[in-house]
C-alpha cells in the first residue's frame, strides 16, 4: 500500500483521550490518510473507565521508541496532557518525544499525513499545532514581519489541483517549503505548518498567496509554483 | 503513608462535597483510590524487601502509584510533585537517608516545581499551588531557622492550610472550577484542601517517629 515515492517513515504517534473508543477512532481516521504510518492508541482508563491512564501511555511511547520511531503524542483535554507530559517525563527521552496540546482530529490527521510524508516528529508536531487565531497574523514567522520589504517576495498561485489544500497536498506544499531556508507564508499562516495549511480550507480554483523571505525564498517560490501547477501529482489513482 | 490513606478515606466525602461544589466531583474519589493504591503497595513492598527504602525510593513509589490510580489532574500533578521531590530527596539527604529540616524545604519546593511545569498555574488561581506555595516557603524559613525535619513539615501543613483557606475568597482561572467563573467563589480549592491533608498527615508521622526515636534513645542511655 506504499504510494509512489513514499519516503522512509520515522515517526509513529500516540492518541491519548479520555476514552478508549474516541483514541480508537482517532486512529481509524488518521490510518484513513496515512496507510503506512503507526499510530497507537492510549484512552481510557485502566479498568475501562473515561479518563486517563499515565502508565498506559507510557508504555505505548516505549514501545513506539522501542521500534526506532520518534513519537509524536496528541491529546484530547486538559488532564490528557498533563499525563503524556507526565509519561514523557518519566521516560526521559526529550529528543525522542513531542506532545502535541492542539485540536486532536485535526491535529493527528495533520500529523499522521506529516509522518507518511517522512517528517521527523518534530516537525510533524509543528504541522499538528493549529494557528492561534490570536497569532495568526505573526503566525510562525517574526521573521516575515521584521524584513525589510524589498527582501520579502510575493507570488500568487491557483490552485488546479482537485482537492485544494487537503491534507494530503498540504502535506506535500509544508514539506516543500519547510525544505528551503527561507520564511514562507501562505496567506498569513505558518506555510510549514500542515495543520495551519490545512485550516486555510481552500479549494480547486482559489488562489493562494505566498509570501516568502530569506536566503531561500525565490527557490521555495519556483518549488511551490512547480508543485502546484502539477496539481501535487494529483489523478494518480488514489 | 498508612496514615494518609485513612485520613483520605475518612476525608473522602468531604473533598467529594467540596469538588460537587465547584467540579466534577470526582476528586476526593480520586484521592481516596490513589492513597488506598499507596498504601496497599508499600505494606507490599515492605513485606518483600527487608531493606528499609530510601525516602527517595519511597517518593518515587509513591509517585508512580499516584500515577497510575489517580485520575483527573490531580493524578499527574500529585504524581509530578512526588516524582520531583524524589528527584531532589535524591541528591540532599543525608548517607544514612535521613531528612535534615533543609532537604525536607528542598524536596517541597522541587514538589512546587513539579506542580507549576505541569499545570501552568500561578498563585491565586484557585489551585493547589496556593497552598504548595506558601508551604515550600515557610518550610524553607523553618529550615533557615535550623528547624529539623518535623518543624519544617509542622510550619509548611500550617502555611498550606492558611494558603488553602485564602482560596476562599478567590476566582477559579485555571483548572475545572475556572468553568464556573465568579461561582467558584465561596468554597475551599478541593487540590489545596488535599495538599493541607497531605502535608498535616506527614508532620503527625514525623512527630510519631521521632516521639519513638527519643524514647528509643532514652532507653539506651538507660
Amino acid at each position: 500500500m506504499n504510494s509512489p515515492g513514499a519516503r522512509d517513515i520515522t515517526t509513529a504517534l500516540v492518541i491519548v483521550a479520555h476514552s478508549a473508543q474516541l483514541a480508537e477512532g482517532v486512529c481509524e481516521v488518521a490510518a484513513q490518510m496515512a496507510p503506512d504510518v503507526t499510530v497507537r492508541a492510549a484512552g481510557g482508563t485502566e479498568d475501562g473507565r473515561v479518563g486517563t491512564s499515565i502508565p498506559r501511555v507510557e508504555a505505548a511511547i516505549r514501545t513506539l521508541l522501542d521500534e526506532g520511531f520518534g513519537v509524536v503524542v496528541l491529546t484530547d483535554l486538559g488532564s490528557a496532557v498533563m499525563a503524556a507530559e507526565t509519561a514523557k517525563e518519566l521516560i526521559d527521552e526529550d529528543s525522542r518525544v513531542t506532545v502535541v496540546d492542539g485540536p486532536l482530529i485535526e491535529g493527528s490527521v495533520a500529523a499522521a499525513v506529516a509522518a507518511q510524508n517522512g517528517y521527523s516528529h518534530r516537525q510533524a508536531a509543528r504541522g499538528a499545532t493549529g494557528p492561534d487565531p490570536r497569532h495568526i497574523a505573526s503566525a510562525a514567522t517574526p521573521e516575515i514581519a521584521a524584513a525589510p520589504v524589498s527582501e520579502v517576495e510575493v507570488r500568487e498561485f491557483t490552485l488546479v489541483n482537485e482537492v485544494g489544500l487537503h491534507a494530503r497536498p498540504a502535506a506535500l506544499l509544508a514539506r516543500t517549503i519547510a525544505g528551503f531556508d527561507a520564511e514562507v507564508l501562505v496567506d498569513d499562516v505558518d506555510g510549514a505548518s500542515v495543520l495551519s495549511l490545512m485550516s486555510l480550507g481552500r479549494t480547486q480554483g482559489q488562489t493562494i498567496r505566498v509570501t516568502a523571505s530569506g536566503p531561500g525564498a525565490s527557490l521555495a517560490l519556483d518549488a511551490v509554483a512547480a508543485l502546484i501547477e502539477s496539481g501535487f501529482g494529483e489523478g494518480s489513482g488514489r | 503513608m498508612e496514615r494518609a490513606h485513612a485520613v483520605f478515606a475518612a476525608e473522602r466525602v468531604a473533598l467529594i462535597e467540596l469538588d460537587r461544589a465547584i467540579g466534577d466531583g470526582d476528586h476526593g474519589e480520586n484521592m481516596d483510590r490513589g492513597m488506598t493504591a499507596v498504601a496497599k503497595r508499600l505494606a507490599a513492598d515492605a513485606e518483600t524487601s527487608q531493606e528499609t527504602p530510601t525516602p527517595a525510593a519511597l517518593l518515587k513509589t509513591v509517585a508512580t502509584t499516584v500515577m497510575a490510580n489517580v485520575g483527573g489532574a490531580a493524578g499527574p500533578l500529585f504524581g509530578t510533585a512526588f516524582l520531583r521531590a524524589a528527584k531532589a530527596t535524591d541528591s540532599v539527604s543525608a548517607p544514612d537517608g535521613e531528612l535534615d529540616g533543609h532537604a525536607v524545604a528542598t524536596a517541597l519546593e522541587a514538589a512546587l516545581g513539579g506542580l507549576q511545569s505541569r499545570g501552568k498555574a500561578e498563585v491565586g488561581e484557585k489551585t493547589m499551588v496556593d497552598a504548595w506555595a506558601p508551604a515550600a516557603q515557610a518550610a524553607r524559613e523553618a529550615a533557615e531557622a535550623g528547624g529539623d525535619a518535623t518543624a519544617v513539615l509542622a510550619a509548611a501543613a500550617h502555611a498550606a492550610e492558611e494558603g488553602a483557606d485564602a482560596t476562599v475568597p478567590m476566582i477559579a482561572t485555571k483548572g475545572r472550577a475556572s468553568y464556573l467563573g465568579p461561582r467558584s467563589a465561596g468554597y475551599r480549592d478541593p487540590g489545596a484542601v488535599s495538599t493541607v491533608l497531605l502535608l498535616r498527615t506527614a508532620t503527625e508521622a514525623a512527630l510519631e517517629l521521632s516521639a519513638a526515636a527519643e524514647a528509643a534513645a532514652g532507653e539506651d542511655a538507660e
